[in-house]
């Protein structure tokens, strides 16, 4: 066992327990944003789908780097978009209804009072 | 070590560092999106890295970079738009899809130093060939098992368990080949052999996930993520890359630790999901509950009820996304609310068809994430709830979860059944997925407004408006 795979297996097992304890502090409401992200991190392929190319010499490693590459990049760009696009939703506040989901007949009722409750049950 | 290995490893721990960053930031939805901003530039840092790498390796064909370039702006290009075009409800299976090819990636990535290092005359160190065999078992069970899991889920593979004469073998023979093969590979490297490998692993991936049925599917998509994760680690082992195995690990962590959450949500052991079969619906004996008289209701008085409510928790489960009802009953909310009714949402660790799709279903219909509330944190709340609404939930909020003897016993659940009145809105008396009476149905405070989901909270929406006006 040389020195390196030593060091790179010391790296793993620590990065697994950071992830554990940093991880398990997400609250389950971002879980589905947290799988994604963890989805678009594993993307990091990508670098591994780039450093093929540099040693491919024969059609089998252009087919192999092609495809890594494509897969890689797919992950990771999606990935991040999708995660973006997801908590952007996420909002603490209700954003301003949009008109057609307030009816002129309910205006103007007796309901100023509840107009500003807040929607935090807590 | 020279001063350019220095520097770039050094900007590999950087991003490392930004990911890690920016998970924590996920600690709160407030600095979610902070965080994703934090990982993306500790990616692109790692890619521009890696870039430099190539560029100063100097060894790359005009056809290597043809492909490199094309590849990943294709890929790219497909990654964006499945991105942007993606409706929430289908988030699992982009998110299957993204495990499949993230893990496919980590086997080539194996697969193309494996044949390399075979083809040159030092041989295989032994240490390179164990995490060169398991990159290319795990990515490649990762790879087949993701389709068909984003298969089942986008309904183009059945979602029910699916078993043929003989599959258990087929399964089991797949995995006596590849963990033969690689043992096989230990002793004497051989590219045949590999392409056998490969060819069990992904068997082994179709047969394990055919069998799972379609409501098992959140943890069979956090297992495959946190085996896309290793598979990811045991690729930079391969090449010697820190933020590979960095990055795989954080992965690898946070899949596992969804697996175990989503099936202890459903009271299921790990074994028991994977050898599938449960939940068919036709062969799961119906247990009968204690019997009694189910009262229905139509929707004035739902509605009635909802509007005099000082304070209404919403219990959404599967069914309501199915039925696309998200966005109407957000406006059911905003209406109640408008009158002054406190209203939060109870949500199960496993409503929806992974870890926490309810919230970014909800969370997409304009609900503030403060009022989508966590099992443990809303259960206390239930006694204080004059109405708790039950939409396309089941099994979830059964109370014979409390008793043993019967498949849900023990299973996490909801305590609607301690709010002051309960309007459970479903189509028919049907099971849910363990296949056995839901008591709650029959509890005198219950009554069942049988009705589509979407149609139904229509109806409430504009009875509730009718009360106002």
């Amino acid at each position: 066992m040389t020195p390196d795979l030593l060091t790179d297996i010391t790296i793993f097992v620590l990065a697994i327990l950071v992830g554990f304890e940093v991880i398990s502090k997400v609250p389950a409401t971002l879980h589905t944003p947290l799988m994604s992200a963890a989805n678009s991190i594993h993307g990091i392929v990508l670098a591994g789908a780039m450093l093929i190319a540099v040693t491919a010499h024969d059609a089998l490693g252009y087919i192999l780097a092609f495809i890594a590459c494509a897969f890689a990049a797919a992950n990771v760009v999606g990935g991040y978009v999708v995660t973006g696009r997801m908590l952007k939703m996420f909002k603490r506040t209700r954003t301003p209804v949009p008109a057609a989901a307030e009816p002129a007949a309910v205006s103007g009722n007796g309901q100023a009072p509840a107009a500003t409750k807040p929607g935090g049950a807590a | 070590m020279s001063a350019w290995s220095w520097v770039t490893q050094l900007l590999y721990v950087a991003a490392a560092v930004c990911f890690v960053l920016g998970l924590h930031l996920m600690n709160s939805p407030a600095s979610a999106r902070r965080g994703n901003q934090v990982s993306t530039a500790g990616m692109t840092l790692a890619i521009v890295t890696t870039f430099a790498l190539v560029i100063h390796s100097g060894t790359v064909k005009p056809a290597g970079w043809a492909v490199m370039i094309a590849g990943t702006l294709i890929g790219a290009g497909a990654g964006l738009y499945m991105a942007r075009t993606i409706e929430m409800t289908a988030m699992p299976q982009l998110v299957s899809l993204f495990n499949a090819v993230g893990g496919g990636a980590a086997a080539l990535v194996a697969i193309n130093d494996y044949v390399h290092v075979t083809g040159s005359t030092a041989g295989v160190a032994e240490s390179v060939t164990i995490f060169t065999i398991l990159d290319v078992l795990i990515g490649a069970v990762t790879f087949s098992g993701s389709i068909i899991a984003a298969g089942k889920l986008q309904g183009l593979i059945d979602g029910a368990p699916i078993t043929f004469p003989g599959s258990r073998a087929v399964n089991f023979g797949a995995a006596a080949v590849g963990v033969g093969g690689a043992i096989y590979l230990l002793v004497s490297p051989s590219v045949p052999v590999l392409i056998i490998i490969i060819l069990a692993a992904l068997a082994f991936g179709v047969t394990m996930v055919l069998p799972i049925g379609g409501a098992d599917m959140p943890v069979v998509i956090s297992l495959l993520n946190a085996f896309t994760g290793t598979a990811v680690a045991m690729a930079g082992f391969v090449i010697g890359n820190w933020a590979l195995i960095i990055a795989g690990a954080l992965v690898g962590a946070s899949g596992s630790i969804l697996t175990k959450l989503m099936a202890d949500a459903m009271n299921r052991s790990l074994a028991n999901i994977m050898i599938g079969g449960f939940g068919t619906g036709d062969t799961g004996p119906a247990i009968e509950g204690p019997g009694g008289d189910v009262r229905s209701i139509q929707a004035d008085d739902a509605a009635i009820q909802l509007a005099y409510a000082q304070k209404v928790i919403i219990v959404p489960g599967y069914g309501l996304a199915a039925a696309q009802a998200q966005h109407a009953v957000a406006e059911l909310a905003t209406v109640l609310e408008e009158r002054g009714v406190e209203v939060s949402y109870a949500i199960h660790p496993v409503a929806g068809r992974m870890p926490g799709h309810m919230n970014v279903l909800l969370a997409e219909a304009n609900v503030p994430y403060p009022q989508l509330r966590e099992m443990d944190e809303i259960n206390p709340e239930f006694p204080r709830a004059d109405v708790a609404l039950v939409i396309g939930a089941n099994d979830v909020t059964n109370p014979a979860a409390r008793r043993p003897g019967n498949p849900v016993s023990g299973m996490p659940i909801l305590d609607v059944d301690a709010a002051k009145s309960i309007i459970v809105i479903k189509r028919s008396m049907g099971h849910g997925y363990a296949g056995i009476d839901n008591e709650l149905y029959v509890n005198p405070k219950t009554s069942m407004f049988f009705s589509d989901a979407k149609s139904a909270l229509a109806e409430l929406t504009s009875a509730v408006k009718t009360l106002v006006g």
